[in-house]
């Protein structure tokens, strides 16, 4: 099967510029905003495009989450290319849970054949999290394998076992942090090794807990960590205390101190929405004060529409200039 | 097991015996090679590992023993399989995401990895992918014939080159 490769992508240079638009706002010293698409459980692109359409005017990345909480959903390279197709900038989640290294490192290459630049590394949640806990969990690499390999493939031009790639994939790498769960004094220094395994931007998990993360980044800058990576706080809009219970009981390594459930729990019914947005707006608003932060990571669930309010609200709207590359979405989604 | 839970929480006295287990073997090896068949060598050293490692770290047989760089806790008991964790589902109590009853082994590796003098710090260092095909043979064997440190070739480009340039 021999084929040529009409559109080499790779005529531009040998250098690695970055074809990353996420990168690209993070270098400029702008604060990046990124936000969590929900993958449908659907074989209809229009329901990516609804659901990007959204987040993609006051977003810089859009990340397309891998089976997240261990539940089937259309797959991250398929939610990725789709809106890399209609010219949003998707951030390709990639978890160690349901694939070897083998499958892994094809998918990175089919995802860069199909326009995806950001890809975030994780390991995953385990298969006891979600609707089908009688799966074989794999977990054949971990987090910082997959980075490290992933950063192999796009630096060396190689697989891992050494083989050589004829067009290596341009990535921009990232990985998860979670500050909020033991060991909270030595979690700094699993974000080293994260760097040192190549991640070059951070989106961390949900942040309810701001003195915390305080701790956190003073023991970052003491390490200089925030130089050689670029941080993104992970925030969301709790839609009810009961929401918040969920989350902090159910999903891994969530945590929600008892004062912000209160609050929800205090507000009568109808404004519980409402304050679940003050709340994220007002967290935003104080991380942002915190030296080496650089952006924030929204992960509203089922609450996609709620993010351009978030952003407007916490006054940190980006003039998001990538918008002409983009044709006009309409309510239908893009014709294919 | 208590007095395995005993000793696990003394890591320095560990490797301690590790360290001597290590030079014992090393100057042992040589005339281990010239006496007993590769195949008799494999069963015995698996036995004892078993019985050993199995009994003080619950040890998984991967083959690749990192228990110095990871406080003398076998990072195989986690569920994940993490060779560079703690994972970010650890709960408040310290506890594995995946097995509620269970303290979170990269948790406690971290701490004891603290108390250790000799190999102390090495929980810092990156750890490569494992190796399965080592799964169920001789980590000690493994590494007297250098075979637990083999890395995939593609690794190799990196690490060396991370060497090369001090
Ligand atoms: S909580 Fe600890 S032991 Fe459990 S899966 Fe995560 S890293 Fe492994």
């Amino acid at each position: 099967m021999v084929h040529s490769d009409p559109i080499s992508t790779d005529n531009e240079g040998e250098q690695r510029d970055s074809e990353s638009r996420l990168q690209q706002v993070l270098l400029g010293g702008h604060f990046a905003v990124t936000a969590e698409l929900n993958a449908p459980d659907s074989a209809d692109p229009k329901d990516v495009y609804a659901n990007a359409q959204a987040l993609g005017d006051v977003c810089d990345g859009i990340n397309a989450t891998d089976g997240s909480g261990a539940n089937c959903h259309m797959s991250s390279v398929a939610c990725c290319a789709l809106m890399a197709k209609a010219g949003y900038e998707p951030v390709l989640q990639v978890s160690c849970r349901d694939r070897n290294r083998i499958a892994i490192q094809g998918d990175l290459l089919g995802a860069a054949a199909l326009g995806v630049h950001n890809v975030l590394c994780l390991t995953g949640d385990d298969v006891s999290a979600g609707d089908q806990p009688q799966s074989r969990r794999v977990f054949d690499f971990d987090a910082l394998h997959l980075l490290r390999t992933a950063a192999i493939m796009r630096d060396r031009g190689v697989f891992l076992s050494g083989r050589k790639l004829t067009t290596p994939p341009r990535f921009f790498l990232g990985a998860a942090a979670n500050p909020f769960v033991p060991p909270q004094d030595l979690r700094h220094l699993r974000l080293a090794k994260k760097i040192e395994a190549g991640a070059e931007f951070i989106q961390t998990q949900y942040c309810y807990d701001v003195p915390i993360f305080e701790a956190f980044m003073r023991r970052v800058r003491d390490m200089g960590l925030h130089e050689r990576v670029h941080i993104l706080v992970g925030v969301g809009p709790l839609r009810s205390e009961r929401a918040a219970e969920f989350m902090r009981s159910r999903v891994p390594g969530v945590h929600i101190p008892d004062a912000v459930v209160e609050r929800l729990a205090k507000t009568p019914r109808k404004q519980k929405r409402e304050e679940g947005i003050r709340i994220c707006v007002e967290i935003i608003e104080q991380v942002r004060q915190i030296e080496g932060v650089q952006g924030v990571h929204i992960m509203a669930y089922r609450q996609e529409e709620a993010v351009p309010e978030i952003v407007e609200r916490a006054g940190i709207t980006r003039r998001v200039a990538m918008k002409e590359e983009r044709p006009a979405t309409t309510k239908s989604g893009l014709k294919d | 097991m208590p007095g395995s839970e005993w000793l696990k929480n003394r890591p320095r006295l560990l490797e301690a015996v590790y360290a001597a287990s290590k030079s014992a073997l090393r100057l042992l090896h040589p005339l281990l090679k010239r006496v007993a068949p590769a195949g008799w060598r494999e069963r015995v050293f698996v036995w004892s590992e078993e019985v050993s490692k199995g009994y003080l770290f619950n040890c998984q047989m991967c083959g690749q023993c990192i228990l110095h760089s990871t406080g003398m806790t076998c990072p195989m008991n986690c569920p994940k399989n993490l060779r560079n964790g703690p994972c970010g589902g650890v709960r408040q109590n310290g506890h594995c995401e995946v097995i509620p009853e269970m303290p979170c082994v990269w948790v406690q590796a971290w701490r004891r990895d603290a108390l250790m003098g000799r190999y102390g710090g090495e929980v810092r260092v990156l750890q490569p992918p494992v190796n399965r095909e080592l799964q169920n043979s001789s980590a000690w064997l493994n590494l007297l014939d250098g075979v637990d440190v083999e890395r995939p070739p593609g690794w190799s480009t990196i690490e060396l080159e991370e060497i090369e340039s001090g």
